[in-house]
C-alpha cells in the first residue's frame, strides 16, 4: 500500500519537474542563466583539479612573477606575490558557492521551523514572531550583517552566520503563509482529530509541504547572498587572506589600482557573472510563477 | 485615512524600537568585552573595571537598556572606540556628503530609469526590451565597489576625463571660498551663486553618483515597465484607444499617470539600499561621507560607531518605508 501511494504521488511530481524545466528553458535568457549556473557548479566542484596553478591557492608563489599582465601563461595576470589570478578566481567559485549555500541553508534552517510554528499555532506566538521578523526586515540586510560581524569578529564563518541572521525572516514569512493555508486543509485537520501531537504535524506534514516554495526562494536568494559575502569580504569582514575570495581579492587589489587593473577587474567579473546568472534564473522562475505573465 | 497614517507611524516607531533593541542585544549579549576594548589592549584589570563603571556596564542588563534608550532620546549615540568622540557629532560631519550623493543618485534614477522603463514597455519583446531587461537585472547584480573601480579605470586612467576621487579639487578650494550652508556642495554653491565650485563639485560627483545610481535605475526601469504593461492591458485604455486617441496621447495622458504610484514606491525603497551601497563605494572615491566613516570603523572594529550608523540608517529606512506606504495610500483607488 505504501509503495503504491509513493508511486502515485511521485508521478505528478516528476511530470511537474519536467514541465518546470521546459518552462524555464523556454525563455532564452533564463536558459542561458541555467547553463551558466551548471558550469559554475561544475567549476566549483572540480576547481582543485582543473586550475593551472593549484599551489597558488595558499601563500606559496614565486615573487619574481609579481604583477605580470594577462598572457597565454597567466590568463588573468598575476598578483602582488606572483600568484596566478586565473587559478585563484576559478577556485573562488568554490568559496563563493559553498559559503552561499551554507548561508542560505542556515537561514532556511532557522526560518522554516519558526515560520511553520508561527503559522500553524497562530495566535500570540504568530503575532510576536511576525513583529520580530518586521524588526529584522527593517534593516538593510548588508547593514545588519556588518554590525553582527564587527561584534563577532571578522571571519568567513561569522559572515555566514551574519548573513543567515539577516536573511531568515524572509523564509519565516514565506513558510508562515503556507502553514496558515495548510492548517485549513483536510489532511492536517484529520491528523489533528486523531490526536497527532502538534510538533509531529509540523515536522511531518507542514514543513515537507512548504519545501518547494522554499527551494524556489532559496535559489532566487543565492545571487544576493553571494554579492553580500563578496561585499563583506571587500570591507575586510568576511574571508581573510590567503583565501581566494573574490571580494577580498578586489579589496587587496585596490592598493595597486589602477596600474595593476587586471587584479581588480577579473574577480569582479566573476562576481558579476555568478550573481547575474542566479538573478536571471530567479527572474525567470518568478515570471513562470506569476500568473499574469505565465499565459503568454 | 487619518487613522491609517497614525497607525502606520505608530508601527514605524515600534519597528524602530525593535531595531534599537536588536542592536543593543547584539552589542551587549554577544561576549565582546566592550570595556576592555574601550581602554585598549594594554590595560590593567583595575582600569577595565573602572571603564566598566564609567560606561555603566556594571549595572544589570534592563537598567543598561533603559539608560541606553534615555541617551538615545537625547540624541546621544555613545562614544566611538577609535576617536573617543561623541558619535552623534561625528555623524553630523559625515551625513551631508552622503546625503548629497544619495540624492544625486536618486535624480539619475528618475531621469534615466523612468524613460528606460517606458521605452521598454512600448517596444515589448523587441530586441531593445530584452537589452533593457538584461541591463536592469545586470545593474542589480553588479558589485558596486567593482563598478566604482571599473569607472575609474575607464574615465580616469583611460580617458582622463574625470577625477579619481574626492569631493572637490584642492586648486578650487584655494581660489574660491567653499560655502557651507547645508553641507551639500552642489546645493550650497548654487544658492550662493558660486559656479566655479558648482562645476568642480559636479565633475567630482559624476562617477560615484553613477555607481550608486545603477541599482535604482535598474529597479525603476523594471517597475515602470511592468506597471505600464499592466495598465496598457486595462479596459479603460482599450476604450480610449477605440475613440481613436493617438497612441502617444494614450501613453502620456492616460497610462503613465497610473504608473507613478508603484514607481515612486520602488524609488523610495531603493533609496535605503543606495544608502547602504555608499558604504562600499565611498572609500573608493575618497568621498568623505558615512560610507567612509563605516569603512574605517569596520577596520578598527569600532562597533559603537557602526551601531550609530546602523540606527541612523534604520531610521532613514523606516521613514522611507513610511513615505512609500503613504504614496500608496494617496492613490484614490486604495481603500481602507
Amino acid at each position: 500500500m505504501n509503495n503504491h501511494v509513493i508511486k502515485e504521488t511521485m508521478k505528478p511530481k516528476i511530470k511537474a519537474f519536467r514541465e518546470s524545466i521546459y518552462l524555464l528553458t523556454r525563455n532564452k535568457l533564463t536558459a542561458i542563466a541555467l547553463y551558466i549556473i551548471l558550469l559554475i557548479v561544475l567549476v566549483a566542484l572540480f576547481s582543485p583539479y582543473i586550475i593551472p596553478y593549484p599551489e597558488h591557492i595558499s601563500d606559496e608563489a614565486n615573487i619574481n612573477n609579481k604583477f605580470l599582465p594577462p598572457s597565454g601563461k597567466h590568463f588573468f595576470g598575476t598578483d602582488e606575490i606572483g600568484r596566478d589570478i586565473f587559478s585563484r578566481v576559478l577556485y573562488g567559485t568554490r568559496v563563493s558557492i559553498t559559503t552561499g549555500i551554507l548561508s542560505v541553508g542556515l537561514a532556511v534552517l532557522i526560518g522554516v521551523p519558526v515560520g511553520a510554528i508561527a503559522g500553524f499555532i497562530g495566535g500570540t506566538i504568530d503575532e510576536v514572531t511576525m513583529r520580530i521578523t518586521d524588526m529584522f526586515l527593517s534593516f538593510p540586510p548588508l547593514l545588519l550583517a556588518i554590525v553582527l560581524v564587527s561584534i563577532l569578529g571578522p571571519s568567513l564563518n561569522n559572515a555566514i552566520i551574519a548573513i543567515a541572521v539577516s536573511w531568515w525572516p524572509w523564509y519565516t514569512r514565506l513558510v508562515r503563509g503556507q502553514a496558515i493555508s495548510l492548517r485549513e486543509r483536510k489532511f492536517i485537520q484529520a491528523a489533528e482529530t486523531i490526536g497527532t501531537p502538534k510538533h509531529k504535524i509540523i515536522l511531518k506534514h507542514i514543513i515537507p509541504n512548504t519545501i518547494s516554495p522554499v527551494i524556489v526562494q532559496a535559489s532566487m536568494d543565492m545571487g544576493g547572498v553571494i554579492l553580500t559575502i563578496a561585499s563583506l569580504s571587500f570591507l575586510g569582514l568576511g574571508a581573510q587572506p590567503p583565501t581566494p575570495e573574490w571580494g577580498l581579492m578586489i579589496s587587496i587589489s585596490r592598493k595597486y589600482f589602477p596600474d595593476v587593473w587586471w587584479y581588480s577587474i577579473f574577480p569582479g567579473l566573476a562576481i558579476f557573472v555568478t550573481v547575474l546568472a542566479f538573478n536571471l534564473l530567479g527572474d525567470g522562475v518568478r515570471e513562470i510563477l506569476d500568473p499574469k505573465t505565465r499565459k503568454k | 485615512m487619518k487613522t491609517y497614517i497614525f497607525k502606520r507611524i505608530l508601527t514605524g516607531m515600534i519597528v524602530l524600537l525593535g531595531v534599537i533593541t536588536i542592536t543593543f542585544i547584539m552589542a551587549r549579549v554577544i561576549p565582546s568585552d566592550p570595556a576592555a576594548k574601550w581602554v585598549g589592549p594594554k590595560a590593567t584589570p583595575e582600569q577595565i573595571a573602572l571603564a566598566e563603571k564609567e560606561l555603566g556596564l556594571d549595572k544589570p542588563m534592563p537598567i543598561q537598556y533603559a539608560n541606553y534608550l534615555k541617551e538615545l532620546l537625547k540624541g546621544d549615540l555613545g562614544r566611538s572606540l577609535r576617536t573617543k568622540q561623541p558619535i552623534t557629532k561625528e555623524l553630523a560631519l559625515y551625513i551631508p556628503a552622503t546625503l548629497e550623493l544619495v540624492l544625486f543618485g536618486f535624480v539619475l534614477a528618475v531621469l534615466i530609469g523612468i524613460p528606460l522603463g517606458i521605452y521598454s514597455a512600448k517596444k515589448k519583446d523587441r530586441l531593445l526590451d530584452h537589452i533593457s531587461r538584461f541591463f536592469s537585472i545586470g545593474f542589480v547584480s553588479l558589485p558596486a565597489f567593482w563598478v566604482a573601480l571599473f569607472l575609474q579605470l575607464v574615465f580616469y586612467k583611460g580617458l582622463g576625463l574625470l577625477p579619481l576621487g574626492g569631493r572637490i579639487s584642492i586648486e578650487t578650494t584655494i581660489f574660491h571660498r567653499v560655502p557651507d550652508v547645508t553641507g551639500m556642495l552642489l546645493v550650497d554653491s548654487l544658492i550662493t551663486g558660486n559656479f566655479a565650485i558648482f562645476k568642480d563639485a559636479l565633475i567630482h560627483i559624476i562617477l560615484p553618483g553613477i555607481t550608486i545610481a545603477l541599482y535604482p535605475i535598474g529597479l525603476v526601469a523594471r517597475m515602470t515597465r511592468s506597471a505600464l504593461l499592466e495598465i496598457l492591458n486595462e479596459d479603460y485604455i482599450a476604450s480610449i484607444r477605440s475613440y481613436g486617441v493617438s497612441e502617444g496621447k494614450v501613453l502620456w495622458k492616460f497610462a503613465l499617470k497610473n504608473t507613478l504610484g508603484p514607481t515612486a514606491t520602488v524609488l523610495t525603497l531603493s533609496l535605503g539600499y543606495t544608502l547602504v551601497n555608499t558604504f562600499l563605494v565611498e572609500t573608493i572615491f575618497s568621498w568623505p561621507g558615512l560610507g567612509s566613516y563605516v569603512a574605517t570603523s569596520v577596520i578598527t572594529l569600532d562597533y559603537p560607531a557602526i551601531i550609530g550608523v546602523t540606527i541612523f540608517s534604520a531610521t532613514c529606512y523606516v521613514i522611507l518605508n513610511l513615505i512609500a506606504d503613504l504614496i500608496i495610500a494617496l492613490d484614490p483607488r486604495v481603500r481602507f
